[in-house]
């Protein structure tokens, strides 16, 4: 049809170009900018919801942990190792050179204040997220007398620092603190 | 041919079966038979309106007034949730009514819920913390029907939602107890049931809840609002309307942000469409 | 297939010449959407609705997936999902009332598709197989919305369960074991509510695969026009895009604003307080209705009020129950007899003056009046209203449209759709250039001359 194809002509000149397409650029602009604003909702919807962001703190009371034992708390979904470290244990941690670990910390750095032979930390490898053994009476503790991960072989000393094996960084330790000299709160 | 021939019997077949069968039986019993009777409640009933002035959150505008909210609260608190619960609704929620962290931290603690004993695992009960749920008044349904002449008294999260116009049914029916016109009820033999409350914007009427909030100044609002029944019934109509549904102000917020940009991209898309059939020549007619 | 004046892809990068040759998806989307289709240059906005659906299809898979994520179908727990969708998720309310709302849109727009189709006559020779397939999603559209109602597990979930599967037991002999079956036990629970969310889930991509079917089965032909009258040649045509893309993304904009006001202002308007209720085997609420979008097949189900009895024997040949179920199956199933019960030669209403007169004055009212006596409740005169828009309706397709495409003379029709947009003149033009060259369907009946 001659008046059609005349139009789409109208299209190659320059001048034709500027002013007839400035407007599908924007309406198709515009389009783009509210279908990538739909990502938003589809996205942040599968992040954590405002109840799993609330359930964050656990009370943990240790009294009845004797040293050398160690109890498995929740936190987050997840397990928490509480240890009381034993007078050896502690002296042990403190023996290592710190320069020569792989994550380099001291026993002191994961413990609170007046409460050095409390170790909590997450009972989670930092390899890839295995549960370790040495929380329960009789389990494999590993070379270094601390916790040892089965699935890939990761041990951990008596401080929760990583030894030998393939995990990258210490047991992770949350924040917490001591509401009471018996009671803390993680989270 | 067939097709045609065939629709033509079957359509001239279920219009005669319905005629004959259901519509002349069925009108000649409207027109003949005896009127169907109306219960007399019905004659009882009044529509309600909700209180004066509507709601700060009517209107695509709405905003909530969160001093209304905490007022309506307290209603909650101190007398419905006596035996009503909110099951769906979480103590930390209440930090949308403007109350800070610590303050809903003293808030939960109010409260007593179900809990276990660490060292015995017995079932216990422990003051309540921001993550839990507001406490279900009674064990199990059976418990709450023995507790209240065998009528469960409904969790009223959704209330508002679960019912038509639910802001203002909530505050109507929580205003509309009564008696009924003594004369009418002579009239037409009508009598309230012995341990149901006459309440005249109760759909039937006759409503098994009673009267929750009966005299001025039955909670004592801590920002000096004088608690007048009419004003608790609205307090809590708005507090259960937010119950229902906590983001409903976020919501129209958002839809007037998404309408404008709709409206904008609209119009270009509608520029857009003149201007790729510019070219065409207008339509006859 | 296409029109010989179609315009070819044609690949310029060498990516899209090795795509070409490997999957010619790039083509495929030419052919199908792009400016490789030539479509009729006078559709109006009518034409709007069937790209409508399938964005609400979209919009629908696209959050009923995301939904999915949140949603447990067990019948301890489901109601508090939904509500915990509701109250934590991120966006949970807002994609939970764009997908119940966007249920009632699809259903606002296929139903103006539908009524676009039945008064041009879409449904004729060349096109049958697309409406028989559109009748096709029209019924699993139906049963998805169904089964996704019964999700939320509230009060009007429970008993619509109940109600539907209840239809069933009217079949003689295995009616009642059927509902059991259906329900996986004797009242909706949780067997019933995981297989509705099993089913729930699949359908829509059923659907999705169906339309496939229908949209290619209308570029056999090609789209059908306001005038009836078939392309002829170039000149009756324009490509689809940029020309109905453009259109169509006008309308799309219109109808996310409609859809936008929904859900963001009035979200629970179309739905019933009652569904806030949780589910509840021992008490049935007052007054139950379906969904708004199946109110007229309501009507239908439950015009039939007396069984079908030989007069003065008390012999019931067929109960009253059994009547309604049929009629409102069979209300949509004869739709699949439609090409062939109307057989005017002549598509477009505009053209069929006592066609014209019975679908104004006859089917729109009645299809209204259905509506209404659907939502409202089983009383007079709710009950004779529809009894007797129940009779007009199937009156109306069996027996109004075989006798009046037989006896009624059409108007006279334009030469071709050229002359319809731009008047005889503009025509003489293009009649002696392409004639008929590639035309999909000639007309349809040798003894219709078109106006000259």
């Amino acid at each position: 049809m001659a008046s059609d194809t005349a139009a789409m002509g109208d299209l190659g000149t320059e001048e034709g170009v500027r002013r007839r397409d400035w407007i599908h650029i924007a309406a198709l602009s515009t389009a783009g900018v509210g279908g990538a604003s739909l990502l938003i909702p589809l996205v942040s919807q599968m992040a954590p919801s405002a109840d799993v962001l609330a359930a964050s703190t656990t009370e943990v009371d240790v009294s009845a942990i004797q040293p050398g034992q160690a109890i498995k708390a929740v936190f987050r979904k997840q397990p928490l190792f509480v240890r009381r470290l034993t007078a050896d244990e502690i002296k042990s941690a403190n023996e290592v050179e710190v320069s020569s670990l792989r994550d380099p910390q001291t026993l002191g750095d994961r413990t609170k204040e007046g409460h050095e032979d409390m170790l909590i930390t997450m009972g989670v490898c930092t390899h890839l997220g295995c549960v370790p053994l040495g929380a329960a009476e009789g389990e494999n503790r590993g070379e270094f007398g601390g916790y040892f991960c089965p699935c890939h072989g990761s041990h951990y000393d008596t401080a929760g620092r990583i030894r030998k094996g393939p995990a990258p960084l210490n047991l992770q330790v949350p924040e917490y603190q001591f509401t009471s000299d018996t009671v803390i709160r993680v989270g | 041919m067939t097709i045609r021939l065939g629709g033509i019997i079957a359509g001239l077949a279920i219009a005669a079966v319905l005629v004959l069968w259901s519509l002349v039986p069925g009108a000649y019993n409207y027109i003949f038979g005896p009127p169907a009777e109306k219960q007399a409640s019905y004659a009882f009933y009044e529509h309600g309106e909700g209180p004066e002035g509507g709601f700060a959150f009517d209107g695509p505008f709405g905003k909530w007034d969160v001093a209304q909210l905490q007022r309506g609260y307290q209603v909650y608190k101190e007398v419905c949730s006596a035996c009503h619960s909110l099951k769906f609704v979480a103590f930390r929620n209440l930090s949308q009514l403007g109350y800070t962290e610590a303050e809903v931290d003293a808030e939960a603690a109010t409260w007593t819920v179900p809990g276990i004993d660490p060292n015995t695992g017995e079932t216990t009960t422990r003051p309540g913390e921001p993550t839990d749920y507001f406490p279900m008044p009674f064990p199990n349904a059976i418990a709450a029907a023995a507790a209240n002449n065998n009528a469960i008294p409904p969790d009223l999260s959704l209330m508002t939602k679960a019912r038509h116009d639910g802001s203002n049914y909530v505050y109507d029916l929580l205003t509309g107890y009564g008696e009924a016109d003594p004369e009418k009820a002579a009239k037409l033999g009508f009598e309230t049931p012995a341990g149901l409350y006459f309440n005249k914007h109760f759909p039937n009427v006759n409503i098994a809840m009673a009267p929750p909030l009966v005299i001025d100044g039955q909670v004592t609002y801590a920002d000096g609002t004088e608690a007048t029944v009419p004003q608790m019934a609205k307090d809590v109509a708005a507090f259960l309307t937010w119950t229902a549904e906590p983001s409903m102000v976020q919501r129209k917020q958002t839809g007037w942000f998404v309408l404008g940009f709709l409206l904008f991209a609209t119009a270009l898309a509608f520029l857009s469409y003149k201007q790729v059939w510019a070219g065409m020549k207008p339509k006859k007619k | 297939m296409s029109f010989a004046w179609a315009k070819q892809y044609e690949p310029k990068t060498p990516l899209t010449k090795w795509l070409d040759d490997k999957l010619p998806l790039p083509r495929l989307v030419y052919n199908a959407v792009g400016a490789g289709y030539p479509v009729p240059r006078n559709l109006n906005y009518m034409w709007n609705f069937g790209v409508l659906a399938g964005f609400c299809l979209m919009i629908q898979i696209v959050t009923g997936v995301v939904l999915a994520m949140h949603y447990a179908a067990n019948q301890a727990v489901a109601f508090g999902t939904v509500e915990h969708i509701m109250r934590n998720v991120n966006w949970g309310w807002a994609l939970r009332y764009a997908h119940a709302n966007g249920a009632s849109f699809f259903f606002i727009v296929v139903y103006l598709h539908i009524f676009r189709g039945l008064f041009y006559s879409s449904y004729k020779a060349p096109r049958e197989m697309i409406w028989l397939l559109g009748v096709v999603i029209f019924l699993l559209m139906m049963a998805t919305a169904f089964m996704g109602y019964v999700l939320p597990w509230g009060q009007m979930s429970f008993w619509g369960a109940q109600v539907i599967t209840g239809l069933f037991s009217a079949i003689p002999l295995v009616g009642e074991p059927l509902q059991v079956w259906l329900l996986g036990g004797f009242a909706p629970d949780n067997a019933a509510l995981n297989r509705f969310f099993s089913l729930h889930f699949l359908l829509p991509f059923v659907i999705a695969g169906v339309v496939i079917l229908h949209i290619w089965a209308l570029h056999i032909p090609g789209s059908s026009n306001p005038s009836g009258v078939e392309v002829k040649s170039e000149s009756d045509t324009v490509p689809f895009h940029p020309y109905y893309t453009a259109k169509d993304g006008f309308g799309l904009g219109v109808f996310l604003i409609l859809f936008a006001v929904m859900v963001f202002f009035l979200p629970n308007a179309l739905g019933h307080p009652d569904n806030y209720i949780e589910a509840n085997p021992l008490s049935t609420p007052a007054h139950i209705v379906p969904e708004w979008y199946f109110w007229p097949f309501y009507a239908i189900l439950r015009a039939f009020t007396g069984d079908l009895t030989i007069p003065f024997t008390g012999i019931v040949l067929i109960p009253a129950k059994l009547l309604g179920v049929i009629a409102m199956f069979g209300s949509i199933l004869l739709w699949f007899f439609l090409p062939w019960l109307d057989k005017s030669p002549v598509r477009s209403g505009h053209y069929r003056p006592l066609f014209n007169k019975f679908f104004w004055f006859g089917l729109i009212p009645t299809m209204a009046v259905l509506f209404y006596c659907g939502g409202a409740p089983a009383e007079e005169p709710f009950v004779v209203l529809s009894q007797i828009a129940t009779a007009y309706y199937f009156l109306h397709f069996l027996v109004v449209l075989p006798i009046v495409s037989q006896i009624e003379v059409p108007k006279p029709l334009p030469f071709s759709i050229t002359e319809a947009v731009l008047g005889k003149d503009a025509t003489a033009e293009a009649r002696t250039g392409t004639v008929d060259a590639g035309t999909a369907g000639t007309a349809p009946d040798g003894s219709l001359q078109p106006a000259e």
